[in-house]
């Protein structure tokens, strides 16, 4: 298995994973991302872009090209991971790695800068609450891999079930501190409708499950079809001399 | 019998970092630089000018946590 076929196959799975995140959006995000507008008064005389355009091609143009950017990172992180997270097979490597990247990349990030609909928040700030939300997600991407380094380290002392716990309460209580020290920064308008602002934020983790539910999943069988061959193969190659 | 069905035992076989490294760097730079123009271009940084890609991506980017404007 060499890192391009991985890479390939990362990329084949994202856009599946984009294609299904498009249409979720398309059927549960839209109608709050509706909402807010008109709660926004969207009365611009001339779009660059026209509603119609931005909730369709627009979204799914967004959602697919970032689909096929985290297939191709997951692969190159599967990489990296299959062989070194104990004794994990080809598709419990995918389902594990996609269920923590959804965690550290982003729903951890997510508790302290959640998705915001139009309307909802003040533009003037858009500076500030961008930066810190990269150094946050970098922050917890860097916290999970320490993590996991210290859990493998402590894995042939203390074994496999008190390693993960570890390591998973080093990040747990790393990332609590982290969330507790960065500035909160926007507020809604406290005339902002509440049901509309939970239903855009519920849509907008449903849109992060369903992408890395289907990563983790297409990827995950893709390559344990493919392994076993590879595996023959070298046997073959091995037996034949 | 030497071809008996192989059990799923076997220890997966790891990728060398040596490898997977340049992939990860060049694959890797052209993914988050894709990343950055659907979430992040021509909202707080812009590296193409106008405000296209930010109306046409919106959507999306509202709803993947984007901060966008």
């Amino acid at each position: 298995m060499t890192v391009r076929t991985l890479l390939v196959r990362g990329l084949v799975a994202g856009v599946a994973a984009g294609v299904l995140s498009w249409l979720f959006s398309y059927l549960f995000g839209e109608p709050a991302l509706r909402d807010a507008l008109a709660f926004e008064g969207h009365a611009h005389g001339e779009e660059l872009v026209s509603r119609g355009v931005q909730s369709t091609i627009g979204l799914g143009t967004a959602l697919v090209l970032y689909g096929v950017a985290i297939g191709g990172l997951f692969a190159l992180a599967y990489a990296v991971a299959y062989g070194r997270i104990g004794s994990l097979g080809p598709r419990a490597t995918a389902a594990v790695l996609a269920a923590g990247a959804f965690v550290v990349v982003f729903l951890v990030p997510f508790l302290k800068y959640p998705a915001n609909p139009p309307a909802a928040t003040d533009d003037s700030t858009v500076g500030q609450r961008t930066g810190l939300y990269l150094v946050l997600v970098l922050v917890s991407v860097l916290l999970a891999v320490g993590s996991v380094l210290l859990g493998r380290r402590l894995h042939p002392r203390v074994g496999a079930r008190n390693a993960v716990l570890l390591g998973g309460g080093l990040y747990l209580a790393a990332i609590t501190v982290v969330l507790l020290v960065l500035p909160t920064v926007s507020q809604p308008p406290a005339d902002f409708p509440a049901t509309v602002l939970y239903e855009f934020r519920l849509a907008s983790v449903g849109n992060q499950v369903v992408l890395w539910a289907t990563i983790g999943l297409v990827f995950g069988v893709f390559t344990a079809r493919a392994l076993p061959r590879s595996r023959a193969a070298s046997v073959d190659s091995e037996v034949a001399p | 019998m030497a071809l008996a069905v192989p059990t799923p035992a076997v220890a997966p076989v790891r990728i060398p970092l040596r490898e997977v490294l340049p992939w990860a760097v060049f694959a890797g730079a052209i993914l988050l630089s894709l990343l950055y123009l659907v979430g992040l271009d021509q909202g707080a940084t812009s590296v193409f000018s106008g405000q296209l890609l930010h109306e046409f991506m919106h959507d999306g980017r509202h709803l993947l946590a984007m901060p966008c404007h």
